[in-house]
C-alpha cells in the first residue's frame, strides 16, 4: 500500500492515506456502476474494447472522486465565483467559436473538447451555494434576485447553443440550490403556476426539430418509422423484458439493432428488457439509496455552502435519472440524457463521480471546518 | 443594511433545520417519484408484456416465402431438355426501402438497369406485397454482383438473392415445343394464385413450359426469419420447405428430334413424328428455331425486335401453327373416302390422259405427268400421284361426302395436342364456305380440293397425326407430348382411342399398298428413297403446297420462280408399313417437289427410329423427281 502510495502524486498520496471517503455511498456508486458495465457489455454486442473504455473513465472518475473529497469543501467555496465566471466566459466563447452538428455545444481547446455547459452543471451550485453562504436564510427577494440573475445567464448561453435540455437541467440545479436553502412555499407553488402559464409561450419560441419531439412524444405512433421510432422502440424493449427480464445478452432489440443509441442514453432499455422489472427495480433501489444517502451526509454539513451544494448536486443527479428512465418509458420526449453511473460515455461519468466527491467531503470535512 | 446588521446574529441552526425540512420533503418527492416511475415500468413490463413481446417478435421475425425448384423436362430416354441452375438476383423489399426513387437513382449508377427493367420491376411491386421481394434484374453477371456487394450497406432492403434460374442445355432444337420460361410480370401474377408465386421469379411462356406451368411450378415454402432493422437476415428460425414441381417426361426422342433437325439444315420448315396408335409425339420440329435461353434472362427491345422483324419468322411454330395446303398428301384418305362410300372399289381402273374436264365446262385440270399415265387403278393411282383420278373421284364424291369422310382423321379440328394455340386449319365444305366466306361451293373447287388444294389448310401436326391414324389402320389417339409426370411410377395416362370408321380392311391395305408402292414401286413418286432397299417397307406420299398459284397454262419452272414462292415440299410416311412405330409429317418450305427433298429426309428419321442412331446412312441423294 506504501509503496504504491509513494508512486502517486502528493495529491493523491494524501488521499488515499487519509481517504475522506464515505464507504456506504462508494459501495452504492461501484455497484450501480458495474451493473452499468455488464449492461453495456451486452449492448456493445460483447466488445470488450468499449467495456474496458468506460472501466477506464470509471477508474478516472474514482480518482477525480477521490481526488475532490479531499479537498475541504472551504477551498471549493473559495473557487467557486472564479469557476463560475471561467464558465460562463467558456460559453461565450462556444456562442462564438464552438462547433458541433447542428448545435454549437463543443469547445475544441486542440488538446481537450468539452462541452462548457457540463461545466456549468457543477459551476452553477457552487456558485449560488457561494452566494447564499454569505446571506441569511431563507433568502430574501433581493437575494433571490441576484440568483435568478445568476441562473439566467448561463441558461441563456445554453439555450441559445441551442440546447433547451441542459438548460433547463442546468437551471434546475440553480433552483434546487434555492429551494434547499428555503424558498417559501408560497413563491414556488406561484412560480409552479406561472410556469404552466408561459408553457404555450415557451412552445413558440421552441425549434422545429424541438416541437417535433414533444408531438412525436404525445403521439409516437404518427410518424412510427421516422420520429416516433425511438420512443416505440424503446417502449417495445421495455415491455417486451417483462418481469424477469429475456436474460443478459438477450436483448433483440438491442443486438438486431432496433434500439437507437443503445450503449448511451438508451441503454436503460437495454437493462429493462434483459433484466426485466426486477433489474429495473434494483437499479431503481440503488438509485434511491444513493440519493438518501447524500441528502443524509449534506444534512450533517456544518455550513451552508456544504449543505447547499451536496443537496443541490443531489437532486441534479436525481433529475438526470428520471429524465432519462421517463424518456425510456416514454412518460417524457426524448432529450438527450445519458443515465447516470450506468451509459457509455466518459465526461457525464467522471463530472458526476467528482461532484460525489465534493458530497463526500462536505460530509468528512464536517469537523475541520474553520 | 439589513443583511450586515443580521449578519452576526445568523442562525446557523435554524437554517440547519430548514436545509434538513426541505432535504426530506425533496427525498419524499425523490421515492414518489421512484414510486411513479416503477409503476410506470411495471405497467410496461408486466401488464402490458405481452403486447410488447408480440411486437418485439415482430420486430425480429420476419416470413418469406420460399421458391420451389421448378420441375425437369426430360426426353423419353431421361436426356434433360430443361433444368434449374443456380445464379444471382438483385431484388427489393419495399417496405424496407424508405426512399424508393432515390434508391432506385443510387442503384442506377452502379447497375445498368434499363428503363424496361424499372417499367416491369414497378408493375410487379404493385401487383405484390410491400413486404415480399421484387426482383430488379434476373440472372446478374459476377462483376454486377462484386460491385454490388461492396456497396451493400448502402442499400437496406435491397439485396443479392441465389436462386434457380431456367437453363435450357438442347437450346434452339427444342424450342418451341418446350417453350421457355420469361420473368413473372404483374400481368402473370394476376393469372395465377399471387401467394404461391411469392418468391417465384419465372413463369412458362410458351409451350410445355407454358402448359404445365401448374405441374411444373411446385408449392411455395414458408421460413421464419430472423431480421435485423435493415431487413437482413440473421438467421433462419423455421422453415416449411418448398415442395418442387413435378418432372415432366415427355414423349419425345431427343435423338430424333435433333437428327429432324439436323436434316432440315437451313431449309425452314418442320417435322413432326408421332407413333402411331399411341399418339405418343416422337419429334416436333419447327424451324428456325431461336435460343431460349436468352429469353430466360430478359432480351432486350432491339433483340427481341430483331427475331419479330426476321423473314424466317423464327419465333413462329409451325409445326403447330403453320398452315399448308396438303397438296397430293391428300390424296390417300381421298382415295379411302371413295373407297369406304363406295365411289369405287379395287378393281375400279380409269385412263388418264394428262387433264380432266367437268362436264360442260371448257376448263382442263392438268394432271402433273404431260400426257397422262394410262390406264390405272386405286393403288396405282397413289404410286404415281395421278391427279385425273383424284379430280374424278373428287368431284364424283362432292365437297361434303369428302369433307365428312376426312375430317375423321383429324383435319379441320384441333388435334387435342397438350400445347396452347394450337391452328385447326381448314377442310372444307359447302356449309364452311358458306359461312367463311360467304359464298355457295362451286364444283371446280371440288376437283382441285381432290388433291389438295385450294381452301383446304392443315397444320404439319394434323398431317402428322392424319398419317398415324392412317398407319394404326384407324385407330386415333390424340397426339401427346407428355409421358408422365412425376418422380412417381411410370404410368400411363389412358387417353380413349376413337376410331375411325373402317368398312372394308381391304379399302385401308390398298391404300398403304398405294403409300408402299410410293416408295417401292417402279413408277413410285418417291423411289429415290428405297433405291438402296431398305430393310422394312416404308408407306409413303409425296406432296407439293403451292405458295401462289399457276394460271391456266402457266409452266411450273422451279429455277425462275424467286426463292421464297417456291412450292413447298411435303412428305408424309410411316414404317414398317405392316405394323408401324413411326409416322411422320415433313414440310420444307420452299423445297419445291416433295419427293426430293423431303422424301430423303423423312427416309433419314424412319432409319434412326427403325435402324438405331449408330448406323444411320447419310442422306439419300435426291434425284429429280416429280411429286
Amino acid at each position: 500500500m506504501n509503496n504504491v502510495a509513494s508512486a502517486l502524486p502528493r495529491v493523491m498520496r494524501f488521499a488515499l492515506t487519509r481517504p475522506r471517503l464515505d464507504l456506504p455511498l462508494l459501495a452504492a456508486l461501484l455497484l450501480a456502476a458495474l451493473f452499468g458495465l455488464v449492461v453495456l457489455y451486452s449492448a456493445a454486442e460483447g466488445d470488450t474494447g468499449t467495456v474496458v473504455r468506460q472501466a477506464v473513465r470509471l477508474g478516472i472518475g474514482l480518482l477525480a472522486m477521490v481526488a475532490l473529497a479531499s479537498i475541504s469543501p472551504h477551498q471549493v467555496r473559495l473557487w467557486s465565483p472564479v469557476f463560475y465566471t471561467l464558465g460562463v466566459v467558456l460559453l461565450v466563447l462556444v456562442a462564438f467559436l464552438g462547433e458541433g452538428r447542428g448545435a454549437q455545444r463543443w469547445l475544441d481547446l486542440g488538446f481537450l473538447r468539452f462541452q462548457p455547459s457540463e461545466i456549468m452543471k457543477l459551476a452553477l451550485p457552487m456558485m449560488l451555494a457561494w452566494y447564499l453562504h454569505q446571506a441569511n436564510l431563507p433568502p430574501s427577494w433581493k437575494n433571490l434576485a441576484i440568483c435568478a440573475l445568476l441562473v439566467a445567464i448561463p441558461a441563456f448561453l445554453i439555450y441559445l447553443q441551442p440546447d433547451l435540455g441542459t438548460a433547463l437541467l442546468v437551471a434546475a440545479a440553480g433552483i434546487f440550490v434555492l429551494f434547499l436553502a428555503g424558498l417559501s412555499w408560497r413563491l414556488i407553488a406561484s412560480l409552479a403556476v406561472l410556469a404552466g402559464a408561459l408553457a404555450p409561450v415557451l412552445w413558440h419560441f421552441l425549434h422545429d426539430y424541438q416541437r417535433s419531439r414533444v408531438l412525436t412524444f404525445l403521439n409516437p405512433e404518427s410518424d412510427p418509422l421516422g420520429d416516433g421510432w425511438n420512443i416505440i422502440q424503446s417502449k417495445i424493449a421495455v415491455g417486451s423484458g417483462g418481469f424477469a427480464g429475456k436474460g443478459w445478452m438477450n436483448s433483440t432489440q438491442a443486438h438486431l439493432e432496433f434500439l437507437p443509441e443503445r450503449s448511451t442514453d438508451f441503454i436503460l432499455a437495454v437493462l429493462a428488457e434483459e433484466f426485466g422489472l426486477v433489474g429495473i427495480v434494483a437499479l431503481f433501489a440503488l438509485y434511491l439509496y444513493i440519493i438518501g444517502r447524500c441528502l443524509w451526509l449534506a444534512s450533517q454539513a456544518k455550513d451552508s455552502f456544504g449543505r447547499l451544494l451536496a443537496g443541490a448536486l443531489t437532486l441534479t443527479f436525481f433529475v438526470y435519472v428520471v429524465v432519462n428512465a421517463a424518456m425510456i418509458s416514454g412518460l417524457l420526449p426524448v432529450v438527450g440524457v445519458p443515465l447516470p453511473l450506468v451509459s457509455y460515455g466518459g465526461t457525464s461519468l467522471v463530472s458526476l463521480l467528482a461532484s460525489f466527491g465534493l458530497i463526500m467531503s462536505v460530509y468528512s470535512h464536517r469537523r475541520l471546518l474553520r | 443594511m439589513k443583511n450586515s446588521y443580521r449578519k452576526p446574529l445568523r442562525d446557523s441552526a435554524r437554517e440547519g433545520s430548514i436545509f434538513r425540512t426541505r432535504a426530506q420533503v425533496s427525498f419524499l418527492l425523490v421515492c414518489l417519484t421512484f414510486a411513479v416511475l416503477g409503476l410506470r415500468y411495471g405497467y410496461l413490463q408486466v401488464i402490458k408484456h405481452e403486447e410488447f413481446t408480440t411486437r418485439a417478435e415482430n420486430n425480429r421475425v420476419k416470413y418469406r416465402a420460399l421458391a420451389p425448384n421448378r420441375g425437369l423436362i426430360l426426353d423419353r430416354n431421361g436426356i434433360i431438355l430443361a433444368d434449374n441452375r443456380p445464379a444471382y438476383r438483385l431484388e427489393l423489399i419495399p417496405e424496407q426501402v424508405k426512399n424508393l426513387d432515390e434508391t432506385l437513382d443510387r442503384l442506377r449508377e452502379l447497375i445498368d438497369l434499363s428503363d424496361r427493367e424499372l417499367e416491369r420491376f414497378h408493375k410487379l411491386r404493385k401487383a405484390r406485397r410491400s413486404f415480399q421481394a421484387v426482383p430488379l434484374r434476373l440472372r446478374m453477371d459476377e462483376t454486377a454482383v462484386a460491385r454490388f456487394a461492396v456497396d451493400r450497406h448502402r442499400f437496406p432492403g435491397v439485396d443479392i438473392v441465389p436462386y434457380q434460374t431456367r437453363h435450357y442445355p438442347r437450346g434452339p432444337d427444342f424450342v418451341h415445343v418446350v417453350g421457355y420460361v420469361g420473368q413473372l410480370d404483374a400481368e402473370d401474377l394476376s393469372n395465377v394464385d399471387a401467394s404461391r408465386y411469392a418468391a417465384t421469379s419465372y413463369i412458362g411462356k410458351t409451350g410445355l413450359e407454358l402448359a404445365y406451368e401448374s405441374v411444373l411450378h411446385g408449392e411455395v415454402g414458408r421460413e421464419k426469419v430472423e431480421t435485423n432493422v435493415q431487413g437482413r437476415i440473421l438467421r433462419s428460425l423455421d422453415a416449411v420447405p418448398p415442395d418442387a414441381g413435378y418432372n415432366l417426361h415427355l414423349t419425345l426422342d431427343a435423338r430424333l428430334q435433333e437428327l429432324a433437325v439436323k436434316s432440315l439444315g437451313d431449309f425452314t420448315g418442320a417435322i413432326v413424328a408421332v407413333e402411331p396408335g399411341t399418339g405418343e409425339v416422337l419429334a416436333m420440329v419447327s424451324r428456325p428455331g431461336f435460343d431460349p435461353n436468352a429469353f430466360v434472362g430478359g432480351l432486350t427491345v432491339a433483340q427481341y425486335q430483331a427475331l419479330l422483324d426476321s423473314s424466317t419468322r423464327p419465333l413462329f411454330d409451325r409445326a403447330l401453327r403453320g398452315g399448308y395446303e396438303p397438296g397430293s398428301t391428300i390424296k390417300p384418305y381421298i382415295a379411302l373416302a371413295g373407297l369406304e362410300n363406295g365411289y369405287l372399289d379395287l378393281s375400279t381402273q380409269m385412263f388418264s390422259n394428262g387433264y380432266f374436264q367437268l362436264p360442260g365446262q371448257s376448263r382442263r385440270y392438268r394432271d402433273w405427268k404431260p400426257g397422262g399415265h394410262g390406264l390405272v387403278d386405286v393403288v396405282s393411282a397413289i404410286e404415281e400421284s395421278v391427279n385425273v383420278f383424284f379430280y374424278d373421284l373428287a368431284s364424283k364424291m362432292g365437297i361434303d361426302t369428302i369433307h365428312e369422310y376426312v375430317s375423321q382423321f383429324g383435319f379441320g379440328a384441333a388435334t387435342g395436342i397438350d400445347l396452347r394455340g394450337e391452328a385447326i386449319g381448314i377442310l372444307p365444305s359447302s356449309a364452311w364456305k358458306r359461312a367463311n366466306v360467304g359464298e355457295p361451293w362451286y364444283r371446280g373447287e371440288t376437283v382441285i380440293a381432290g388433291i389438295g388444294q385450294g381452301f383446304t389448310v392443315t397444320t404439319p401436326l394434323q398431317l402428322a397425326h392424319a398419317a398415324a391414324v392412317l398407319a394404326a389402320r384407324g385407330e386415333s389417339r390424340k397426339p401427346h407430348l407428355v409421358l408422365r409426370a412425376g418422380a412417381s411410377a411410370p404410368e400411363q395416362v389412358t387417353r380413349p382411342a376413337t376410331r375411325v370408321t373402317v368398312g372394308k380392311r381391304e379399302h385401308w391395305e390398298a391404300v398403304i399398298e398405294g403409300m408402299v408402292r410410293v416408295v417401292h414401286g417402279a413408277n413410285g413418286t418417291a423411289q429415290v428413297i428405297s433405291a438402296d432397299n431398305p430393310p422394312y417397307t416404308i408407306a409413303g406420299k409425296s406432296g407439293t403446297a403451292q405458295v401462289y398459284g399457276l394460271a391456266e397454262g402457266e409452266e411450273y419452272v422451279e429455277d425462275e420462280v424467286p426463292f421464297h414462292l417456291r412450292d413447298h415440299a411435303l412428305f408424309i410416311a410411316f414404317a414398317p408399313a405392316e405394323a408401324p412405330t413411326i409416322a411422320l409429317v415433313v414440310v420444307v418450305e420452299h423445297g419445291g417437289g416433295g419427293s426430293t427433298v423431303a422424301g430423303p429426309i423423312a427416309r433419314q428419321i424412319i432409319d434412326a427410329h427403325l435402324l438405331g442412331f449408330e448406323n444411320n446412312p447419310v442422306a439419300l441423294t435426291p434425284a429429280g423427281v416429280a411429286p
